[in-house]
């Protein structure tokens, strides 16, 4: 694979993309790939809005991606997958769901939460749109969001192969929480 | 079980450079840190103190005592590390500058993690002009396993030079992961400490000696920099000569791999004979570096070339690949296929259940505010509290208070009080209460103890009662330490006790002398509750006030066609009730079932 791969995985602070970032570099270097990462910390992660660069191929450089070069856009917050869209390249796609956390600007009136379906289709992004937090009930456990969608990411990475997925979740996620962790990535792999 | 990594004797990881920092520091033998925390270098030491036992690692009051003790260590002939944060450096500038003329008996590293971009900061200033000025060398790594290698070269040139080395990262190096090949921990025997006078008391008779060591060190470094590895020709296509550094080089090799490029590893001496050889092969040169020209404006005046760089690629934020292709060759960004869309902010917030809310929702109702200092609480200068209305450097809330005060007189500021945490008031607030007795101010000081320093992601501080380990340590008693300095009036609050929290306001404002409130109730982090209570809302007995949502709480928002408030349970916190508190009919309440 020449061409470098470019994923960027957003949503508000707190809601696991660090996870999910590291269960994904962590699947793609068991592939055999050349990985790097991006991402803030400190008052970035105060319920603001987080995102997590991944590049995976041969040889990777650049920790960041570029505008206009992503693959996947993988959004755990409705509105912040359009925070994100113009990061994407012509053949991308923009994997999000349902979940909305309001932010303050929002709570407090000064702004109004945008109509993510309408916007998204009137642009004609190419996206799945995910009930997650229906799969997440389902699954008796709000906390695997980020694994849910990232089941669903993992369907247009093709070049990591599946039980690299499952070796990086185990490496990753608590044994407590391993089951639960690993259905839910195979929920969101199969919708 | 995952292995702790001072197990893993080889192979391959996959490393922030922060990591990558503090396993270079395990494997080139350090004995010893210490260190204030500071976004973006905390995990320096979060990593050593949990993964490399054999580093005896400690949290500093603040970064000019972290970098005393390291030095003493260093005198002893311990092999040392200190890290902080760019402003960091400019607390610990004073024995900084002096250690440069003393030199290091064991090797010194000190770590800048500076933050192009204002990701998590006050400004962002380059220290490599801050090296250069101390006349430290500077190495600048450009991914995890330049930061793992060149840390352990840098105690190499610090005893090899004697002379403390400054590793200058950015955010995008601390906080970016790639993979790094790994080796075992080289112990090295602690040199142990020898009276050396002459070396170490920098009065002036010495100190002249010790600057004319200085300027012979840098000209021996500038010459062992032509053929070190730290610094490398790369040449390509000599239309295009590129000067670079740090995470720069990379975004250079992504978007041109084709050009000639010199990367600089050690950027203070530069490396003279290298660079002119350099610009010798290449028709035009260009400069691509984060931060301030100083790569350009350095070796544009010592060969009189012309050179591109800044005025194409901003002085102000961070680098990215994108600006790097328009900036070489007059490139153009890459097509975008969806533009940009316009969108409410989401700007960081309190959490909900911090304990910083209850004292800025009172404020904000008083019509009061506050001088402000670095932390979490900072945010209280966001809506809906705007209770925040200063901030200068850490400590600074206590000695801007004192001086508003000078300037406009306690009339003219009756409801203005300091808003610092306990972290940054040991750290160095207390001074500036000490001033307020001394110099005879009126005013309220808060000092909001949530028994930890929050904002770096929650680490020990010297009022907590644990060390960096989260070994059990004594715990400074603050009230003692606030009536010592000859504060008459001292009060400790619980901050989501509203009636409390006001009361107190309210009769410090009243009163014409020096008090100090210390709000006391721990950091959301600090616990992990067992049952998780969360507030529901009772419609039939709402009347639609939104006082609720005036906490600015984030589990708190506002169904607008319902006109009632909906409570997220993920986030709703236990232990908190102020939305509880601030309903005048009781439709809040707290749910004792678990939620799932």
């Amino acid at each position: 694979m020449n061409k470098i791969k470019n994923i960027i995985i957003c949503g508000t602070g707190g809601q696991g993309i660090l996870m999910a970032s590291e269960v994904l570099c962590s699947a793609a270097w068991r592939s055999g790939f050349d990985v790097k990462k991006s991402e803030v910390h400190g008052m970035a992660q105060r319920g603001g809005s987080v995102s997590s660069h991944v590049r995976f191929g041969n040889k990777v450089n650049s920790v960041l991606v570029e505008k206009g070069a992503a693959d996947v856009v993988l959004a755990l917050e409705k509105m912040e997958a359009l925070r994100w869209a113009s990061y994407l390249s012509a053949e991308g796609k923009l994997i999000t769901c349902d979940l909305v956390i309001e932010p303050m600007t929002v709570n407090t009136g000064s702004a109004v939460y945008p109509d993510v379906e309408k916007i998204i289709e009137d642009m004609a992004i190419p996206n799945l749109m995910i009930p997650v937090m229906d799969i997440a009930k389902e699954l008796g456990n709000l906390r695997v969001v980020n694994i849910i969608l990232l089941g669903a990411a993992s369907k247009h990475l093709p070049e990591i192969l599946e039980k690299n997925w499952f070796e990086a979740i185990e490496e990753r996620v608590p044994p407590k929480a391993l089951e639960v962790n690993l259905k839910a990535f195979r929920k969101g792999r199969d919708l | 079980m995952r292995k702790k990594l001072n197990e893993v004797d080889s192979g391959k990881l996959f490393l922030s450079g922060n990591e990558a920092i503090a396993r270079g520091a395990w494997e080139h033998g350090v004995h010893f840190s210490s260190s204030y925390p500071g976004t973006p270098s905390t995990e320096i030491m979060e990593t050593i103190g949990e993964e490399y036992p054999e580093i005896d690692a400690q949290w500093a009051p603040n970064e000019k005592v972290g970098m005393e003790v390291i030095a003493g260590a260093s005198f002893g002939g311990a092999r040392v590390l200190s890290t902080m944060k760019h402003v960091g450096l400019n607390v610990a500038a004073d024995p900084f500058f002096t250690l440069s003329y003393i030199g290091a008996t064991g090797g010194i590293v000190i770590v800048s993690a500076d933050d192009p971009g204002v990701h998590s900061s006050q400004n962002e200033q380059d220290n490599r002009l801050m090296g250069r000025a101390a006349k430290v060398v500077i190495l600048e790594p450009s991914d995890s396993q330049e930061a793992k290698d060149f840390t352990g070269i840098a105690y190499e040139i610090s005893e090899m030079f004697d002379t403390p080395v400054m590793l200058r990262v950015t955010t995008r190096i601390c906080h970016s992961k790639s993979i790094v090949e790994v080796g075992p921990r080289v112990e090295i025997p602690v040199k142990g400490y020898t009276k050396d006078i002459a070396k170490r008391v920098p009065i002036p008779a010495n100190a002249r000696k010790m600057h004319a060591r200085i300027v012979a060190r840098l000209k021996a470094l500038e010459e062992w920099g032509y053929d070190s590895p730290l610094n490398r020709i790369e040449m390509g296509d000599k239309s295009i000569g590129i000067i670079t550094s740090g995470i720069s080089y990379q975004y250079v090799k992504e978007v041109h791999p084709e050009v000639s490029v010199l990367k600089l590893g050690m950027t203070n001496p530069l490396p003279w004979k290298l660079i002119k050889e350099f610009i010798d092969q290449v028709d035009d040169v260009m400069f691509v570096e984060e931060g301030e020209p100083y790569l350009e404006e350095r070796i544009r005046s010592r060969f009189l070339i012309d050179g591109t760089g800044s005025e194409l690629m901003s002085v102000e934020g961070e680098l990215n690949p994108e600006l790097v292709r328009k900036g070489i060759k007059n490139g153009e960004s890459l097509p975008l296929t969806f533009e940009e869309v316009a969108l409410p902010g989401r700007p960081p917030t309190l959490c909900a259940g911090c304990p910083h809310r209850g004292a800025f929702h009172i404020l904000s109702k008083m019509k009061a505010s506050s001088t402000g200092d670095i932390g979490c609480y900072t945010l209280g200068l966001m809506p809906p509290y705007n209770a925040l209305e200063t901030v200068v450097c850490m400590g600074a809330a206590i000695g801007v208070l004192a001086g508003i005060e000078k300037a406009v007189g306690r009339e003219k500021m009756p409801k203005l009080v300091s808003a610092i945490g306990e972290s940054t008031f040991v750290h160095s607030g207390i001074t500036g209460l000490i001033d307020m007795v001394y110099n005879g101010n009126t005013g309220t000081v808060m000092i909001m103890d949530n028994s930890l320093t929050a904002m770096t992601g929650g680490q020990e501080n010297p009022t907590t009662g644990k060390n960096l380990r989260g070994e059990p340590a004594p715990a400074l008693d603050l009230e003692k330490l606030v009536l010592a300095c000859g504060v008459k009036h001292l009060r400790v609050v619980d901050p989501h006790d509203l009636p409390e929290m006001k009361r107190a306001f309210q009769e410090e404002f009243d009163r014409d002398e020096l008090s100090v409130i210390i709000t006391k109730r721990p950091c959301i982090m600090q616990y992990k509750p067992k049952r998780k209570t969360v507030a529901v809302h009772h419609p039939d007995k709402c009347v639609h006030c939104k006082l609720c949502v005036k906490l600015g709480c984030p589990a708190i928002s506002w169904d607008d066609e319902k006109k009632i408030p909906v409570i997220n349970e993920m986030l709703c916190w236990p232990n908190c009730n102020l939305c509880v508190q601030v309903c005048p009919k009781d439709a809040l309440s707290k749910d004792l079932e678990g939620v799932v």
